[in-house]
């Protein structure tokens, strides 16, 4: 069984907790707050004003230019408030507030959970709906899937890969997704290969998911060329490279080069079942299943949650939070990102709700590094993490950027590695963003 | 004995044949430099700390020499006196700049800026401000991990374990500017240094409206512009909800500070106004 080549790691995967509950649907919230920015580039501009009234898959915000994404309503109701609130992490960002009235659609769109097969729409037809849709990567990088489809001129997709690996622990949104929803993701396979024009699709399903192995193949015998790949679980499998590697076994160059220089694209498996939903039913994105998970959550669940649903809603409807220190993560444990702010709401890229409690929730003093070298050998891109951390410490940047920063996909790898329980990813990811930004104004320059 | 005279006289003979090989050597590829610079530089103080924007003292050196005008030119670490003595040395115009003093605008202290959250990261600003808005509710206030105590050269910035705050000891700042830089917050602002360090400044920087502020700190700017009211000078504008006083149009009248309903305008070293006599009361 294949993985990818070097690094990675074997956190406990923490899935027991969630993984045999059924997806269940969220509440209605009564007041949701939907945030112009959930997506990689441009935040989109926004369509309605105060006192709008707005149905179900209206289209409240337009995508700034190319590299950005639609946006639709989650709930019927009024449009109270177009104005900055304040996101996960206590920082003010532009959202529209919309106070719900009943659960009206707009017109349109198809509700009936029949499965709709044939698909004769062109590559051009099927990127257009799921622009229109507004579908970015629901894996949490939220790239705008249909920039990712857009094959630039001169290169030529081989194969597409799904990624239904799902390496972050605690996480079961995908699993679930692929046990519940095959059939829409093996439509949503088929519609993919499509729109880039491939004959060859690859659902990789790492092997501690035997039910969803077994499920899946089970169902593709129907399906012309799509495979279902068993991979030997290791995280970060389901980083875009590493998947690559595992699947293909070819390497993506340093950045800026793209997957699509080795001929593969990648989708997560539930967008594979948001792009089911957009080309077939013609339903914009404007809800996903969020995992909301934690040892000590009384009733975890898998919840279908409307975007825009308060954080604090559905850890309430899992049994609410213990007492004592609680580190609540928007994602999971190895790239999650704490909340400080739990009035805020679920975005396009929310895959879980991790509740890490009590003394795991705080972090082990750091002692000095001892170049062990265990962060090299962890480290899924081959960088050398103990070496960043210094440099980023001593604000070398341009050292940093000679030793490859832009590569790093900020895993984690090396922080969990670490014996001395330095934290590598903090001083890595600022050194990252800093390197980033001199980068940015350096070509802006040009 | 023998062997010790083996040792010594090659020793000596392959020293001599290097000096001489190193002499013309250097006589021949010598680097001809503006013998003044080297003067320049060592009545300049000599910290390196970069305030200057030059790689260190030197490379303000050679352009304090090579420049014809050097009235951008300035060591805010020597100060006036030093640059007049250079300038004069070099018989060129003096550039004149008054003297600015480093200052922390942000008055939430542990207990007027209670803390929602606890900061399990690295404690560096940087990467805190990089992850979130912080343990208060304040996503503009000082963050109290020290990057700015890290950044002086001077020793003249401390956190104070008391308050959670970044505080400027004004006798040993020299305004280079590095910890304006190293706050990624921009909490701290040069400004005008007064003879006995006296100061009035606004003591926030959140853009917050009033509401929003009272709530996340009891001593931040709420925007209210009574401030701007009684200033006689113009010196104060209110921006994005937030006063700001003109270090270089304030007089120091100190009418603002006893308008300032929540306290955020601070006074450093002067006295508070008598409280309003009643005129009329009285004479009648």
């Amino acid at each position: 069984m294949k993985t990818f080549p070097i690094g990675g790691v074997h956190p406990s995967d923490n899935k027991k907790w969630s993984k045999s509950k059924a997806i269940e649907v969220m509440e209605l919230p009564d007041v949701v707050t939907i945030p112009l920015a959930q997506h990689i580039g441009a935040p989109a501009t926004a369509l309605v004003k105060k006192g709008d009234a707005v149905k179900v898959g209206d289209k409240i915000a337009e995508a700034t230019g190319f590299m950005s994404a639609n946006i639709h309503a989650p709930i019927s109701g009024t449009v109270t408030a177009v104005d900055l609130q304040p996101n996960g992490q206590g920082l003010r960002q532009m959202m529209v507030t919309i106070k719900r009235e009943g659960d009206e659609w707009a017109e349109g769109i198809d509700l009936s959970t029949d499965l709709v097969k044939e698909c004769n729409l062109s590559s051009a037809e099927i990127i257009a709906r799921i622009k229109e849709a507004g579908i970015v990567g629901m894996g949490g990088a939220t790239f705008p899937t249909h920039v990712k489809l857009s094959i630039p001129e001169g290169k030529k997709a081989e194969i597409l890969i799904i990624n239904g690996v799902e390496c972050e622990p605690y996480l079961t949104s995908d699993y679930r997704t692929m046990l519940e929803r095959g059939e829409e993701l093996l439509v949503g396979t088929s519609i993919l290969m499509k729109a880039v024009s491939v004959e060859k699709a690859v659902i990789g399903v790492e092997n501690n998911k035997p039910d969803a192995i077994k499920h899946l193949k089970e169902l593709a015998k129907d399906y012309n060329g799509i495979e279902i790949k068993a991979l030997k679980t290791m995280y970060p499998q389901g980083g875009e490279k590493q998947l690559i590697a595992a699947v293909t076994g070819r390497e993506v160059p340093a950045p800026p080069a793209l997957p699509i220089d080795v001929g593969a694209v990648v989708c997560n498996a539930s967008t594979a079942v948001a792009v089911y939903e957009a080309v077939q039913k013609n339903k914009p994105l404007v809800q996903r299943v969020v995992t909301v998970t934690g040892k000590s959550i009384k009733d975890t669940k898998n919840l279908l949650t409307r975007f825009g649903t308060p954080v604090s809603a559905l850890i309430e409807k899992c049994g609410g939070l213990p007492e004592g220190d609680n580190r609540v993560l928007n994602g999971g444990p190895m790239m999650g990102r704490p909340m400080s702010n739990l009035q805020s709401p679920v975005m396009k890229g929310c895959s879980g709700i991790t509740v890490i409690s009590g003394a795991e929730a705080l972090r082990g003093e750091p002692s000095a590094c001892i170049k062990c070298a265990k962060c090299i050998e962890a480290c899924p891109m081959g960088l050398e993490p103990y070496l960043l951390a210094k440099q980023s410490k001593k604000k070398a940047w341009g050292e940093m950027e000679k030793n490859d920063i832009t590569s790093c996909i900020e895993c984690g790898c090396c922080q969990f590695t670490c014996p001395a329980n330095i934290a590598l990813l903090d001083y890595v990811r600022l050194g990252k963003q800093t390197v980033m930004g001199i980068i940015r104004a350096r070509n802006a320059k040009k | 004995m023998m062997s010790l005279f083996y040792t010594i006289v090659p020793l000596c003979a392959i020293g001599l044949v290097a000096a001489i090989v190193l002499y013309f050597v250097s006589q021949k590829f010598k680097v001809e430099e503006d013998p003044r610079i080297d003067d320049v530089e060592k009545m300049l103080p000599g910290a390196n700390c970069g305030g200057c924007g030059f790689p260190g003292c030197r490379g303000l050196a050679t352009a304090l020499v090579e420049q014809e005008d050097i009235s951008s030119l300035y060591c805010s670490v020597g100060g006036g006196d030093c640059m007049k003595a250079i300038a004069d040395y070099l018989g060129k115009a003096a550039p004149v700049k008054e003297p600015q003093v480093a200052t922390v605008r942000c008055g939430g202290t542990c207990e007027k800026r209670p803390r929602t959250s606890t900061y399990a990261g690295t404690k560096s600003c940087a990467i805190a401000s990089s992850v979130y808005k912080g343990e208060t509710d304040c996503a503009y206030g000082c963050l109290g991990y020290g990057d700015c105590v890290e950044a002086c050269a001077f020793d003249a910035i401390h956190i104070n374990p008391e308050t959670g705050l970044a505080e400027v000891d004004a006798d040993k700042c020299t305004a280079c500017g590095a910890c304006v830089s190293a706050c990624p917050k921009g909490v701290i602002e040069l400004r005008k240094k007064w003879p006995k360090n006296r100061a009035i400044y606004v003591s926030c920087v959140s853009k917050d409206k009033g509401p929003v502020t009272m709530k996340a700190c009891k001593a931040g700017c709420i925007g209210c512009s009574k401030c701007l009211k009684v200033c006689e000078f113009g010196a104060i504008t209110i921006e994005n909800n937030l006063a700001f006083i003109d270090s270089t149009k304030c007089r120091l009248c100190r009418k603002c500070v006893a308008e300032c309903p929540t306290g955020a305008i601070k006074m450093v070293g002067l006295a508070p106004l008598p409280p309003k006599e009643k005129p009329e009361t009285k004479e009648n």
